[in-house]
């Protein structure tokens, strides 16, 4: 007989391994890193247990309680509560602990128990729990809870064969007819008395050594020290910067000189006409254009997930704290402002683990403003092409100087956005508490940030080659079609589509340096960041004819002015150009009125900013 | 140096300095002047694992104000701001 599909639910503190847990169970992955709050969102898998049951399990984000304080934490609640329309309820929950760290979650396994689910405490990370010595009377644990108890090492090959096999022999068992539901929220003195049943429980079958973690008081001392934790951080962020325009520089020149050959290679093999208009103007010059950038993309992903799975991000928090609450931002900010460096997607996202509305509704608006990984392209491109590759004081490349720049304005304008919220919004508010929990550091796996480097560049081809290139396809139409008349002298672009809405378009843009092709490609870059260097380059690709083999950079060089290029970079700071961000604004923020604010604010900022840049740098005489 | 029994008489955790080490008498939401409700701050406080008698210790400070602190609850690390620890007497 075919038993019915087994619900599992994964449910835990926040940083208990839950998700390493359910990437072990099904073969996903999902994003582990090691600070609270990493998932936000319900994700179910599926696999099949040894003795054959097939099983459901969904991961869910971290919380303490049931009580449902923040967006992410009520996702817990309404699944395990079954609150969720349409939803089944877990057969089974795994309840998921941090061995070392078993006060909380015995806590919330005893409110747990209240639902009235069938559960099994997951003793995780139980390697780094004998490591440090903690001894725990499994049995006796047991039996205390009334609840099975089984110990795991997520992130350990062979590490979930006990809960596998425990999974198979519970769900043998298990009772068909509904329990009973008795949980509400706890009063205080509930779960006052919660917390001491707790104690007394681990008290009675845990030893704990009296030495903490050394290593991690060690790195503490200097990286949370009020005045060289700030250091710190600033070097990390320099480097980081730095890095992302210095290392991957050898790399991005194979890429180019690829890229080159390959269009040589259409130039020579095929005939004049068309098709090697196409190839060598729209996919190679255009998207080609784009994949270069996959090194520098790669390394600022490399960082991030770095801090990540180190256990920096949540110190970061700490030492932002306050700083950031001068600007009106919480503290909880500065890790979804930290991944909006990589994309403001899952920034925007990451911001459900705030609980404030506003405080959560100020950072989504500036989320957009923090350096993504999507204009690196664009930084890079016109820096390359008019900023000099000397030295500045002996070792700093002034190219990275000038990325550095761009990174910080962004950020120093997140902050001046956010405090002109703060300011107009709310006025008299007494700032939403910080309580973070700082985990132990962990030495980053290998694996994970290679899985994870591995998923975002797949992410960026795979966009390179479905968003990316259709725009391009459109690009190139637009910009070989109406042909020249035959026998006209003037450059085969002049009497196309493309031309005729940039120049339509241009007097709008005149004011800050922009020229008829910039227009045109500023359209398709509503799309994505990235699609205004492919569209430059197929503009002034298909406008070059024959020369077209040019670098794009070297053509921006003698078709722009100095001011132009800054005028651009400014823009680029701002403008609004992303139209996947808009949707997750409007999604997370529930309305299209936030969406249009955060379109309107970064349109304005950005207008204004290059029309300054490019004013300022013509009366310099940059014009 | 006498250790006076003034140091241990009870005082909010929100006013220790770094390496002040102690344990928590009881937990007094109002003295807080928290954002949040005092039974909401208290159920937070209690859900970190700030009870009656656990050991707590100043690891770090923040740099403005002295503030965020990080807090060694038992065996894990809590940031909190000064203002909710405020409400956290110990002694
Ligand atoms: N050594 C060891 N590390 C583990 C184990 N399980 C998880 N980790 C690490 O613990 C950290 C947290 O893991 P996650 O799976 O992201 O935790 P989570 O419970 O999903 O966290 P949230 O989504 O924030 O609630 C990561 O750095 C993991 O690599 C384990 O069994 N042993
Ligand atoms: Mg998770």
């Amino acid at each position: 007989m075919e038993l019915p599909l087994l619900h599992l639910a994964l449910v835990g503190t926040p940083n208990s391994g839950k998700t390493s847990l359910f990437n072990a169970l099904t073969g996903s992955r999902q994003k582990v890193a090691n600070y609270p709050g990493v998932t936000v969102e319900r994700k179910e898998g599926f696999f099949v247990t040894p003795m054959g049951r097939q099983v459901s399990v969904v991961d869910l984000p971290g919380t303490y309680s049931l009580r449902g304080r923040s967006p992410d934490e009520e996702i817990t609640r309404d699944f395990v509560l079954g609150k969720a329309t349409g939803e089944t309820v877990p057969d089974l929950v795994l309840c998921v602990a941090d061995s070392t760290n078993l006060r909380l979650t015995i806590r919330l396994l005893l409110e747990l128990k209240r639902t009235g689910r069938p559960m099994i405490l997951v003793l995780n990370m139980f390697d780094i729990a004998s490591r440090r010595g903690i001894t725990v009377d499994v049995e006796r644990l047991a039996k205390e809870l009334g609840v099975p108890v089984v110990t795991s090492i997520a992130v350990r090959k062979g590490g979930t064969a006990d809960l596998l096999a425990l999974t198979d022999e519970i769900s043998a068992k298990l009772a068909t007819e509904p329990q009973e539901n008795s949980w509400r929220a706890l009063s205080v003195s509930e779960l006052r008395a919660t917390q001491r049943e707790a104690d007394r429980i681990i008290a009675d079958c845990v030893s704990l050594p009296a030495s903490p973690d050394t290593w991690t008081a060690r790195i503490d001392a200097v990286v949370l020290h009020p005045v060289g934790g700030l250091i710190v951080l600033t070097l990390i962020l320099f480097v980081m910067f730095q890095a992302v325009f210095a290392w991957a520089q050898p790399a991005m020149e194979l890429l180019k000189s690829g890229f080159d050959a390959l269009g040589e290679l259409v130039q020579a093999t095929l005939p004049e006409g068309l098709l090697q208009s196409f190839l060598q103007n729209g996919v190679i010059s255009g998207v080609g254009s784009v994949i270069v950038f996959l090194p520098q993309i790669i390394l600022i992903f490399l960082f991030i997930l770095l801090l990540e799975d180190f256990g920096y991000m949540a110190r970061a928090a700490f030492l932002m704290d306050r700083i950031m609450g001068g600007a009106g931002l919480h503290g909880r900010a500065f890790i979804p402002l930290l991944s909006s460096f990589a994309c403001a997607i899952p920034g925007i996202m990451a911001t459900r683990v705030i609980d404030n509305k506003r405080d959560r509704l100020t950072t989504i608006l500036i989320a957009p403003l923090m350096t993504c990984s999507a204009r690196i392209p664009v930084y890079t491109l016109i820096i390359s092409a008019f900023i000099p590759a000397k030295d500045v004081w002996g070792f700093i490349n002034l190219q990275g100087l000038v990325m550095f720049g761009l990174y910080a304005t962004g950020i120093v304008s997140a902050l001046a956005v956010s405090f002109v919220i703060k300011f107009f919004m709310i006025r008299d508010y007494t700032p939403a508490p910080f309580m973070l929990e700082l985990p132990d550091y962990k030495m980053p796996r290998l694996k994970s940030i290679a899985i994870g480097i591995y998923t975002r560049a797949k992410m960026f081809l795979q966009r390179a080659g479905t968003t990316i290139f259709s725009m391009m396809v459109l690009i190139w139409f637009l910009a070989s079609f109406p042909q020249p008349p035959a026998g006209s002298t003037e450059p085969a672009i002049d009497f196309s589509l493309a031309a005729m809405i940039g120049k339509a378009l241009a007097p709008l843009l005149a004011p800050v340096g922009f020229n008829w092709q910039i227009a045109v490609a500023l359209i398709p870059g509503m799309a994505a960041r990235e699609v205004a260097v492919a569209a430059l380059g197929t503009v002034y690709a298909i406008e070059g004819g024959k020369e077209a083999a040019e670098q794009i950079g070297q053509v921006l060089a003698t078709k722009w002015s100095l001011a132009t290029a800054l005028s651009m970079l400014a823009w680029y700071i701002f403008a609004p150009q992303c139209a996947s961000t808009l949707a997750v604004i409007r999604r997370e923020t529930g309305s299209w009125g936030w969406m249009g604010v955060t379109f309107t604010y970064m349109l304005v900022l950005a207008y204004a900013a290059s029309l300054l840049t490019y004013n300022v740098a013509v009366a310099l005489g940059a014009g | 140096m006498t250790d006076t029994t003034d140091t241990r008489s009870h005082m909010p955790l929100g006013l220790a300095q770094r390496g002040y080490t102690g344990v928590i008498q009881h937990l007094a939401a109002k003295q807080a002047g928290s954002a949040l409700s005092d039974v909401e701050l208290e159920s937070r406080l209690i859900e970190l694992g700030f009870v009656e008698g656990a050991r707590v210790e100043i690891l770090h400070e923040g740099l403005v104000g002295r503030d965020p602190i990080a807090v060694r609850v038992d065996n894990i690390t809590i940031a909190v701001r000064r203002r909710e620890a405020m409400a956290i007497i110990v002694a």
